[in-house]
């Protein structure tokens, strides 16, 4: 960034800040007279569970939804925004945890949507992709400007939805769990950009579910527990388990590798399996890559984003086919299966994406999670009502998942609750393996915590569970197994007792990180 | 905050729902309400409307459309659209004709004169085979399904025209002597005092409600258009209920085919244009969303009688025709009116229960199939 300092006066002084702010729906109340405060050229951090009310403060802060009460004061100035655009134009510009960029359009006409350089000849393309460069290059990342959107992977898109907000020269700059989908290097070139923009007297607000990296950055730290805030501190004052006593009240544990219970046959062996890139079918996402596990055994695949950890899981669960290869699951070949044949077989998948690829938004939670099962209560021609009830209720109870019953709408559960859903779907089918694409993603330690537990339990009672993930934490809690892939091989194998370094090297990460 | 709250789970539309609620027994039996304020609106305006005679004939003239809106319900379900259906019902008319005039074969020098029942086999048939090529080029070739249907919707009636030359086929009613009477049975009988379209329309409805509500297809209809993604990836074979949905939707057709021709006892090439609009217009006004996944065999029932007693009641009340059309518009547009404040409504609601606003529905590939 070489841009001059677009923001004078004290660092350190309250720039924006929300006064007793509630915001409710109906008898919904997601924010409960909460004030926080922005901090200018320095990042505040907003910690909280899913369903704390963190989205929806950013929410009203960027304009987005107006508070039902209290006010937002920006600059010692209280102001009201009718929407985000409003707020935009006082130079606050918020990155949604979801994503918001048109698929359809090129990574240059996404960033500039909506305030496109204009000429008397009509729209600058050029100065347009030359800016685009500058950012791209600016947050070191290979991305063409005219690439369709939808042909990057979901890290690079979350790199193109930053660099529009950066794009904008806002004064604050609210990233909601902006590094999601990012792979550690990604996460070490985006705070150098904050680092940059803090120089340049930017004011950032910051929300991510990576407590840890979170607290690299930070200088400023506001917990907010079912819409109230709980606790506040500066850096020098704050730690881990500060933060996580305030956000849940009870301890930060994923768990440990479950131990006692019997490693069985091997019940999914990989033969070679090479698997064709999403936009390239010529080149190879996954190239030879062998692999076998043993019934309740849980391995962890950890690498970096485009390490092709997902185009492995997806073809082993016959989403892609696959170039080259075979898929043994206990002895049987099922490469040329159909996805539904292998999961009577007993090999199933939990996306990555739940919203995407996970759920069913127009169908209830009931419906959801027998959507996998539905022969299980099939008799002949017609479904049985009370045998799938019997199966919704069973899986609410096994799974735990917090709800009014199977008939609630899918979109009324929290984050951790949705993700809960898929892995109680697949699990409602009587699974041998169960491959899990990221299952912690985008839920708070609590739920965290109960995914690594539920998977845990199903080891011991047998089942081969394979999941990926990007915090390394999460490699080192219940696997018994470390997986590395790199560049679409495997690059090391490790047992439980690894290093967090020693991982990171073998996915070509930074050892500094 | 990962508590429920009964606004969202009431405004889930489904299959079954218990509770007592006025607001929502006005949205979503606003096609219900609508249709009791048309027969009482016409009954105000002209003594012949509300008479069983004129009840019976409007009803008859409901089963035409009736039968194409369902066929369009199972199709729109899966977040797909089927314009060839009026195409079909016109084409189906033909063929049901051209085989009641008999068949001539060169080779041995006589006329095959096929009894009806081979004649209304060979019409579905037809009629599954339309679906056949619309499913198989939506789900196999990813033709958009609007351009597929399209172009089904052109193709059909051309070969409607070719076969007829323009003209219309007359003396459906077949003759004793050969063998292949009974033809009209379908348009002009009546059971227990009923016309048999109505009942046909019955029992057409009764299946496809079993189908949709009981039946691991129907789950698999229903999810494929919530999120086909993720119906995908849970075992449904999501080509096969498409290509399924369009073959249902084509038979449907052919059956309407079947009884408008009988009921006219002719056939004519261009019977049926326009029709898919129609039908289409009564799975709205019924509550179903153009995006897939909601809606139900009850609401489009009740979506295709307010279309059709309203345009009947308004030829009994003697406006003019170019009135009619802009009052059936009107409706039309209430309707997805109506649809877009209930569906907005559920998902603002899902907001409100999660502070992580996971209410909004991802389903990129929909935009892209309609």
């Amino acid at each position: 960034m070489s841009q001059s300092p677009i923001s004078t006066g004290t660092i350190g002084e309250v720039v924006l800040s929300a006064r007793d702010v509630s915001k409710s729906w109906g008898n919904v109340h997601a924010l409960k007279r909460v004030n926080f405060d922005v901090h200018r050229g320095q990042v505040t951090t907003l910690f909280g569970e899913n369903g704390a009310g963190k989205s929806t403060l950013m929410k009203v802060l960027s304009g987005v939804f107006r508070p039902t009460s209290g006010e937002i004061v920006l600059e010692g100035q209280t102001v009201s925004f009718q929407s985000a655009s409003d707020a935009r134009a006082l130079g606050i510009s918020i990155i949604h945890q979801e994503l918001s960029l048109a698929p359809n359009l090129s990574v240059r006409d996404n960033i500039f949507m909506g305030r496109e350089i204009q000429t008397i000849t009509g729209v600058d393309y050029a100065e347009e992709e030359r800016q685009t460069r500058l950012l791209m290059a600016d947050l070191e990342e290979d991305i063409d400007p005219l690439t369709l959107v939808e042909d990057l992977r979901l890290g690079q898109q979350q790199i193109v939805e930053i660099a529009r907000a950066l794009s904008i020269n806002s004064r604050i700059l609210i990233m909601d769990e902006p590094t999601s989908a990012l792979s550690a290097t990604e996460v070490e070139v985006l705070f150098k950009v904050i680092h940059d923009l803090k120089s340049r007297g930017v004011s950032i607000v910051y929300i991510s579910h990576h407590l840890e990296e979170a607290l690299q950055i930070t200088d400023h730290a506001v917990v907010l527990r079912d819409g109230t805030v709980t606790a506040r501190g500066k850096r020098s004052e704050i730690s881990l388990e500060w933060i996580v006593r305030n956000m849940v009240g009870d301890n930060y544990d994923l768990g440990s590798p479950p131990t006692g219970h019997e490693i069985g046959e091997v019940a999914l062996f990989v033969d070679h399996l090479s698997v064709p890139d999403a936009l390239n079918a010529e080149r190879a996402a996954i190239d030879r890559v062998s692999l076998s596990v043993r019934a309740g055994e849980i391995v962890c695949i950890y690498g970096l984003m485009g390490a092709g950890r997902t185009e492995f899981l997806e073809c082993i669960a016959g989403r892609i086919s696959a170039l080259g290869g075979k898929i043994f699951l206990r002895g049987q070949d099922v490469t040329g299966l159909t996805i539904g044949q292998r999961i009577q077989r007993g090999l199933v998948l939990v996306p990555e994406d739940r919203q995407r690829d996970g759920l069913v938004q127009t169908m209830t939670v009931g419906q959801n999670l027998s959507l996998a099962s539905i022969g299980a209560f099939t008799r002949g021609l017609f479904t049985s009502r009370s045998r799938e009830q019997g199966l919704i209720g069973k899986a609410i109870v096994d799974v735990r998942i917090k709800t009014d019953g199977g008939q609630a709408a899918i979109g009324s559960l929290s984050g951790g609750n949705q993700q809960k859903v898929v892995i109680g779907k697949m699990l409602t089918t009587n699974p041998s393996v169960v491959l899990l694409d990221e299952p912690s993603r985008g839920i708070d330690v609590g739920a965290k915590s109960e995914v690594f537990r539920l998977l845990s339990e199903g080891a011991q009672r047998g089942l081969a569970v394979v999941y990926t993930t990007s915090e390394v934490n999460e490699c080192l809690a219940i696997a018994h197994r470390i997986i590395v892939f790199h560049r679409g091989r495997i690059s090391a194998e490790f047992t439980s007792d690894v290093t967090k370094e020693q991982i990171m090297a073998a996915s070509g990460e930074a050892v500094a990180a | 905050m990962t508590d429920t709250s009964p606004a969202q789970k009431r405004l889930q539309p489904g299959i079954s729902s218990g509770g007592f609620d006025l607001g929502r027994l006005l949205l979503e039996g606003r096609a219900f309400f609508a249709l009791i304020a048309i027969i009482i609106v016409f009954s105000l305006l002209s003594p012949f409307y509300f008479t069983m005679s004129n009840f019976l004939i409007m009803s008859s003239h409901v089963a035409i459309f009736g039968l194409l809106a369902i066929g369009m319900l199972v199709v729109i379900l899966t977040g797909g659209i089927d314009l060839s259906v009026g195409s079909t019902l016109g084409l189906a008319g033909c063929v049901a004709g051209f085989l009641m005039q008999g068949v001539e074969l060169k080779m041995f020098g006589a006329v095959l004169y096929p009894s009806v029942w081979v004649v209304v086999v060979m019409t579905l048939a037809l009629g599954a085979l339309v679906g056949a090529v619309n499913g198989v080029l939506i789900a196999y070739f990813k033709v958009p399904a609007f351009v597929a249907t399209l172009g089904l919707l052109y193709v059909a009636r051309g070969i409607a025209l070719l076969m007829t030359n323009g003209l219309t086929y007359n003396n459906l009613g077949g003759r004793p002597e050969l063998g292949n009477t009974g033809f009209d049975w379908l348009g002009f009988n009546r059971l227990f005092g009923i016309p048999i379209g109505v009942l046909v329309l019955a029992v057409v409805a009764l299946i496809c409600s079993l189908l949709l509500t009981r039946t691991a297809f129907g789950r698999w209809v229903y999810s494929t258009g919530g999120n086909a993604r993720a119906a995908e990836l849970s075992g449904v074979p999501v080509k096969r209920v498409q290509v399924t949905v369009y073959v249902l939707s084509g038979m449907c057709a052919a059956i309407a085919g079947l009884v408008l021709s009988s009921q006219l006892t002719s056939a004519g090439p261009t019977a049926g244009t326009t029709y898919e609009l129609t039908a289409i217009a009564a799975v709205v006004i019924g509550g179903a969303a153009l995006t897939g996944g909601r809606g139900n065999v009850r609401g489009t029932l009740l979506g295709a009688f307010v279309i059709g007693f309203l345009s009947d009641g308004l030829v009994i009340i003697g406006v003019s025709a170019y009135w009619q059309t802009v009052f059936t518009g009107a409706v039309i547009v209430l309707a997805v009116l109506l649809n877009s404040i209930q569906y907005s409504g559920r998902s603002k609601r899902a907001l409100a229960g999660n502070g992580n606003s996971n209410g909004k529905p991802a389903a990129p590939q929909q935009g892209a199939k309609a």
